[in-house]
């Protein structure tokens, strides 16, 4: 017993005091698009970008279907692309997440009154992985350990549908999961909404456009916060979901 | 056969392809001789289809042979002889349709194609008897994890026969792998299986490295293998962290997760991503490490080195940890070189393979890292293999970290990549945190790709896993499944 409370105390205080306030340093998070004209008929970003997330005239990255990987910004002859370690990228409107030098952000979550009365207090939620790759359940693994302790503010995640208020889908949704998705859904008592976490969950990304995929669960319930990144970080995360709660740090 | 050269390029010009049933019988022969089969795959041509089966010869290098049939052909099936073939044997099955007369088992492999979403109509192997019964779990588990159906047929808490059915990830990445530019293609490698990207970038940069004939910086492969050990090392401790909290040791749960947490950070210092992603491309790394990011890598590991054998000693001196994982999902060294296991769960059953040493390439070559065993095949087996791998990456790294400037490049290095050779096949193989990740390109004669497969180790150990939960009580399942931790969307592609 001595030897676990000395191994505690030698391995300190671990937790992110404000994930509000947190210094990811070195994380490539959103992408800055500078002002400016791009060189006569160039295209290297869209070309060198695997998920067709750039389109021009004017310069516009979708957060949707970036993978953060900044290849783009490798290849710009002009840098207009640059990626900075902002991470309170979630939107709640999907059309937010389309960034360019006009919108550099998505616009801060507006605190949803209905959800705040449900749930501002106790949040219980059900991840269900349908194709991810093991990035972003790792990282919705790691918003419960000791760094980023989402259970302080009142957020869980649970293991069973029934106990849920959320789903929190990452992957992009593949035909094989599809009825198990549906059926996940099913179970879970109203009220409850759907967290799209990760560039694949929102958009199928890499994937997009293959013949194994089956998204009509997402056509149907429209996400009602998404997160983005590739995978997404758990900041991007607990940020995100404070925010549409209105739960203070 | 044709023997590929030290890049692992074929020329498939010089490689002739034989009737079907002729070319298994000299795979026969070869794996008679000690060659390890890694891939069998086919593709459409001309109306026939040609299979190009993939070996590694007695650990060194790889050589290929090819076979042709018609469309919907059978030929005698491997498996029974070699029982490492059921996988590759039910693979081609799948996605080429030839079938392997007398293979025991030809379930599909992912629910690929016109199989697609009717996972439920599989027949399930079944044991019948007094007080025989079935427990099905997934493809949702209980906790944050990927999909995957386990059956067990109990006789009381004790597991008869485990059967799992994979499948539910599948996204089709050989295909896309066909369809997108190649020039653009490392992203979408890096999420094949996205908690390991270092060993899959690596391999698909080793690939197109060989076809383009681009004379890789040694400083760059230095930095792909100190991105991999970190790699290691991180993926090791999430395994760790699931173990501990499966048996409700806290502690340990609590701070190997901790320590992940400062593995990854430090990635994600050095490239931008906590999974190293965007790290490596094609012709080199696009992120160096230089005097600052060596300091703090040299000063993470330090810190971590210490504190990780605090942690490790407290939990293998908890006589509750080691009686719940003594003796628990046995695997013996027989079973494991027979179903042909790979990687960490191989060397956990006392079978001594690893890729880095077996094949060496730079910068294990130059520095060598230990390849550690243990003998028992339990879960405790594979816990303390992993901390000992821990261990020795961190020695590795901290004296690789400590070598004098300019051993490591301390910038981007990214080698021009040319046109890629036409009718070639390139071969490549890392060892990632499982085990070892195939990567084979073949281009046609134009230099475009042809056929892309990838093989996953965890796609060789799964049976491993239903094989070490036999006469183990269900409530074993949690902490066999985590001692193993293999991938699902690796598996399922």
């Amino acid at each position: 017993m001595l030897k676990a409370i000395q191994v505690r105390v030698s391995q300190g205080t671990q937790y992110i005091p404000d994930p509000r306030r947190a210094d990811p340093r070195g994380f490539r998070g959103a992408p800055l698009i500078a002002a400016g004209e791009c060189a006569t008929d160039c295209h290297a970003c869209v070309d060198a970008c695997a998920t067709q997330a750039i389109e021009l005239d004017p310069l516009r990255i979708d957060l949707g279907r970036c993978m953060l990987c900044g290849d783009c910004a490798a290849v710009c002859p002009s840098q207009r692309i640059t990626f900075d370690s902002r991470y309170r990228i979630a939107a709640t409107d999907r059309a937010q997440l389309v960034l360019s030098a006009s919108h550099p952000e998505p616009d801060p979550i507006t605190v949803s009154a209905a959800l705040r009365a449900r749930f501002g207090r106790s949040l219980k939620l059900r991840s269900v992985s349908a194709g991810g790759c093991n990035g972003c359940e790792l990282e919705v693994n790691a918003l419960a350990n000791v760094n980023f302790d989402i259970g302080r503010y009142g957020i869980d995640f649970v293991a069973s549908p029934r106990h849920a208020d959320g789903l929190v889908v990452s992957g992009p949704l593949t035909r094989n999961m599809a009825q198990a998705v549906e059926l996940c859904w099913a179970g879970m008592p109203e009220p409850k909404f759907v967290v799209a976490v990760g560039a694949c969950a929102i958009s199928g990304s890499p994937f997009d456009g293959a013949d194994t995929l089956d998204r009509s669960f997402l056509d149907r319930i429209a996400p009602t916060l998404y997160v983005p990144g590739c995978p997404a970080h758990p900041l991007t995360m607990v940020c995100g979901l404070l925010d549409l709660l209105g739960i203070r740090t | 056969m044709i023997v590929a050269d030290a890049c692992g390029l074929v020329p498939t010009r010089d490689l002739v392809a034989q009737p079907l049933e002729r070319m298994i019988a000299d795979c026969a022969n070869a794996m008679a001789g000690g060659d390890r089969l890694c891939s069998l795959f086919g593709r459409a041509c001309a109306g026939d289809l040609l299979v190009t089966a993939i070996l590694q010869q007695s650990r060194h290098g790889f050589a290929v042979l090819r076979g042709r049939a018609p469309a919907g052909s059978r030929y005698p099936s491997l498996t029974p002889q070699f029982p490492a073939a059921h996988l590759v044997e039910r693979e081609l099955f799948e996605q080429s349709g030839l079938t392997p007369d007398g293979h025991p088992w030809l379930k599909p492999l992912r629910f690929d194609g016109a199989q697609q979403g009717r996972m439920h109509t599989y027949p399930f192997f079944s044991v019948r008897g007094h007080d025989v019964h079935e427990v099905g779990v997934g493809p949702i588990h209980a906790g944050v994890i990927e999909p995957g159906h386990f059956r067990f047929m109990c006789h009381g808490e004790r597991v008869l026969h485990l059967e799992i059915q994979l499948g539910y990830q599948h996204r089709g990445v050989e295909t896309l792998l066909l369809q997108r530019p190649v020039r653009s293609l490392t992203p979408l490698v890096e999420c094949i299986a996205g908690d390991s990207s270092i060993a899959y970038a690596w391999g698909h940069c080793t690939a197109i490295e060989a076809l383009s004939g681009a004379t890789l910086a040694p400083e760059a492969e230095r930095v792909r293998g100190v991105a991999l050990e970190l790699e290691r090392i991180a993926m090791h401790l999430a395994t760790l962290a699931g173990l501990a909290t499966d048996i409700a040791f806290l502690q340990g749960g609590s701070s190997y997760g901790r320590l992940r947490t400062a593995i990854i950070n430090a990635s994600m210092r050095s490239c931008g991503s906590r999974f190293g992603r965007g790290w490596l491309r094609p012709g080199g790394v696009r992120c160096g490490v230089d005097d600052l990011r060596r300091q703090d890598l040299l000063d993470t590991l330090a810190a971590f080195a210490h504190d990780i054998a605090e942690v490790n000693a407290l939990m293998l001196g908890a006589r509750s940890v080691r009686s719940r994982f003594r003796g628990t999902g046995k695997l013996s060294a027989k079973a494991a070189r027979e179903l042909g296991l790979v990687g960490l769960a191989a060397r956990a059953s006392g079978v001594a393979i690893d890729a880095r040493a077996d094949l060496a390439p730079m910068p294990y070559a130059e520095r060598p890292l230990a390849v550690l065993v243990e003998e028992d095949g339990d879960c405790l087996a594979r816990a303390r293999l992993r901390m000992r791998e821990i261990d020795e990456s961190v020695r590795w790294l901290q004296q690789l970290l400590a070598a004098p400037a300019g051993v490591l490049a301390d910038r981007a290095s990214l080698a021009p990549i040319g046109p890629l050779r036409g009718d070639a096949i390139a071969i490549a193989m890392h060892e990632g945190c499982r085990g070892q990740v195939l990567h084979a390109l073949e281009t046609a004669s134009d230099g475009t790709l042809l056929r892309y497969k990838v093989a996953d180790p965890s796609a060789s150990n799964w049976l491993g896993l239903a094989l070490a939960m036999r006469d183990n009580d269900i409530s074993d399942f949690p902490i066999c499944n985590k001692s193993f931790d293999l991938s699902y969307c690796g598996n399922d592609l």
